[in-house]
């Protein structure tokens, strides 16, 4: 008994290892057939918490110390060996804290919002595909079960911002879900075009249509077409929206509201709020990398030796970076400039390229010489042209100048 | 395994309860939420009829609800902005009140 | 199977019934929601993946959300709501009549007693094809519809900038707006 537990342990490791199908097949068959199914279910839950969980604190001792060195400052050093327990530390402070409840909140809401926000941001990892065996469940309209769940989080932070009765939560409350309404509409236009290429909403499906590569290197994602690109731009500005981050955290906006809906919020159920956060930008750059990004694929076909969610884990790592770097380097938008960027300007453009996703489908039959090269061109020049119109004309005849400083001079 | 009518029952109720709920409370978005809760009991026995039918990959139940749900989406929207336009004109959304037509 | 559907449905009831009776407006939007998706899950034990994962989207993710909203703007969260209008007798007779008839006749129905037949494996595939070729002229009417209702709702939830006299402060916020914008554009000038 003990003897096949471990060797099925070991079989299980080492086909992960080596990334072979059907790793847990060996190790669930030495169960009793009665608890064989929550077995199963257990070993896929339970590394994506352990992982995503371990990432965060790994991303957040990365942005204070990227954050750091962009504003020309050193960042956390004083816990463990370069401040590398910090994130330690944190976790410690956090769950220390006395829990505070409003005298008037609506207590059991109050309770209620941080859990309604981590359960679906936890679900939406369901239909990732991790690697080339590894996606918990192969949905036939996995995107759909994506933003379904992705769109239930807009009820937690309303949830949050009107049980702490303050009116700093309940504008950032306010401020968020309009911004998380108007930002969702490019971002599911965006994934759309994948889809009307792809031919499908599994996101397995998905990965496997960008497998191979053009002359040998150039590999087929969905980043290399220009409908691809300009979806992923798009997505990406959008996702950052989505997940409240900067320059699109106005919701949390300290200089403004405080801390918009987490201002009632201490101790534990503010940690829980962090990691929700934080397992949905995760999450986001997950589906970015899923859907433009060839997933698991190796970007060169003699790296392919190296396992695929190596390659995964990787590309998400390379988006969080640059999601810190963003948030160092742009300043917070207005209300006004947001919601007219999302409307005026992000909706278009995403139209734009849906259809221009639809030209590209309709020319691959095309077969005279350089087709490809003209396929390539005038696809490209379909969205250049509005994004220079658009622009133009939503700048209108304002005057860009140098900008001066009264006070600092 | 579930019969049919446990389903058909349970749609049922909801039905009342919407049913109850519009003819009861006073308050607009309340008739409104109460409109909302029969469209989604009759929506589910679209879905059972449909998996219980003889012939489930004609796929026609499914269909009419997915043209429902896109119905009751702009029905919300239009309810609900009628309901503020109301508020504007009356500062309440009190049913009983918002009587001027009553002779 | 049967102890999944009995916690689904009893959920989906209570939350319905505390959805259609609280005091608080607010409460009454989030039990709803968790209506919706007691109704959802319905979908997904009907082996309706598709339609399930719309219902979340649509009524979790787009009419709770609106509901929210009209409730915050119309202030009806501030004041408790009476739980019952003058003729509430005649509501819930109403509504148990109508219950007790559409029970007589599912039980009575020789239908109703169907097994479950083998499961259906409609892909969002079929879905789609369907969708494009016998179902593409309501696809169309839809699209119409929407259309139609976002402008209408739109239109109806504006100002109205001729204005009122009781719409008061509301009334003048695109035009103070402008001139904020005008005062913030000469200040520039000055700077500059």
């Amino acid at each position: 008994m003990i003897g096949e537990f471990f060797k099925g342990l070991f079989l299980m490791i080492w086909k992960v290892v080596t990334d072979q199908p059907d790793p847990k097949v060996e190790f669930v068959s030495v169960f009793p057939a009665t608890i064989q199914p929550i077995i199963s279910v257990l070993l896929s839950i339970v590394p994506i918490i352990m992982v995503f969980a371990s990432l965060f604190a790994l991303t957040t001792l990365l942005e204070r110390k990227g954050l750091g060195r962009i504003q020309n400052r050193l960042g956390p050093n004083r816990v463990g060996p370069f401040g590398l327990f910090q994130p330690v530390a944190d976790g410690l402070k956090m769950l220390t804290k006395e829990d505070i409840v409003p005298h008037s909140a609506d207590k059991l809401i109050h309770f209620l919002a941080p859990i309604v926000l981590l359960v679906p941001t936890l679900l939406a990892y369901a239909v990732l595909p991790f690697g080339q065996n590894m996606v918990p469940i192969d949905m036939d309209a996995g995107i759909l079960f994506f933003f379904a769940v992705g769109a239930s989080t807009e009820l937690s932070i309303f949830m949050a911002g009107w049980s702490s009765r303050n009116k700093y939560s309940l504008l950032g409350a306010m401020r968020a879900i309009a911004q998380m309404i108007s930002y969702e509409i490019p971002l599911i236009i965006s994934s759309v075009t994948v889809i009307m290429i792809a031919g499908s909403l599994s996101l397995v499906e998905i990965v496997d249509k960008q497998s191979g590569y053009h002359f040998g290197f150039l590999p087929h994602w969905n980043v290399f077409t220009p409908w691809g690109l300009a979806g992923f731009i798009i997505f990406l500005i959008a996702s950052l929206a989505e997940s409240n981050r900067s320059p699109f955290d106005i919701p949390e906006a300290e200089s403004e509201i405080i801390a918009g809906h987490l201002t009632e919020y201490s101790g534990f159920k503010y940690a829980l709020f962090f990691l929700a956060e934080y397992l949905g930008m995760f999450a986001v750059s997950g589906l970015a990398v899923t859907l433009f990004l060839g997933g698991w694929r190796a970007p060169l076909p003699f790296l392919e030796i190296v396992p695929s969610y190596i390659w995964f884990l990787l590309k998400l790592m390379g988006l969080v970076c640059l999601f810190i770097w963003i948030r160092g380097t742009l300043p917070r938008l207005r209300v006004d400039q947001l919601l007219n960027f999302a409307w005026k300007f992000m909706l278009p453009m995403s139209l734009i390229n849906l259809f221009v996703a639809a030209i590209w489908h309709f020319t691959s039959v095309w077969n005279f010489r350089g087709a490809g090269l003209g396929r390539w061109l005038l696809c490209a020049a379909m969205i250049a042209v509005p994004y220079v119109w658009l622009g133009r004309t939503l700048i209108g005849n304002k005057k860009i100048t140098h900008r001066t400083y009264r006070f600092a001079n | 395994m579930v019969p049919l009518y446990y389903y058909l029952i349970f749609s049922a109720l909801l039905f009342s309860v919407g049913l109850a709920g519009a003819l009861t409370r006073r308050n607009a978005i309340l008739v409104l939420i109460g409109i909302e809760l029969m469209l989604n009991a009759a929506n589910l026995n679209f879905i059972a009829f449909w998996r219980y039918s003889p012939d489930p990959e004609a796929l026609t139940g499914m269909m009419f609800v997915i043209f429902s749900i896109a119905v009751a989406a702009a029905e919300a929207a239009v309810g609900l902005a009628l309901i503020i336009a109301i508020y504007r004109h009356y500062r309440t959304v009190d049913l009983t009140k918002v009587d001027s037509l009553k002779g | 199977m049967g102890i999944t559907f009995a916690i689904i449905a009893a959920l989906t009831l209570v939350s319905a019934i505390a959805a259609m009776s609280l005091r608080n407006l607010v409460h009454c939007a989030l039990s709803l929601a968790v209506t919706f998706a007691g109704i959802a899950a319905m979908y997904l034990q009907l082996d309706a993946q598709f339609v399930g994962f719309a219902q979340i989207l649509v009524y979790i993710g787009a009419v709770a959300i609106l509901i929210v909203f009209a409730i915050l703007l119309t202030r009806s969260s501030e004041t408790p709501q009476p739980v019952i209008s003058r003729s509430w007798i005649m509501g819930i007779v109403i509504a148990l009549a109508v219950f007790g008839v559409l029970t007589k006749v599912i039980l009575s129905s020789s239908i109703a007693q169907r097994e479950l037949p083998a499961k259906p494996a409609p892909t969002v595939r079929q879905i789609g094809d369907q969708l494009m070729t016998r179902y593409v002229l309501p696809l169309e009417a839809i699209g119409l519809l929407l259309t139609a209702a976002t402008i209408g709702a739109v239109i109806i939830a504006m100002h109205d900038k001729k204005g009122r006299g009781d719409g008061g402060q509301n009334v003048n916020s695109t035009p103070s707006r402008a001139e904020a914008h005008q005062h913030a554009d000469e200040t520039h000038n000055l700077i500059t």
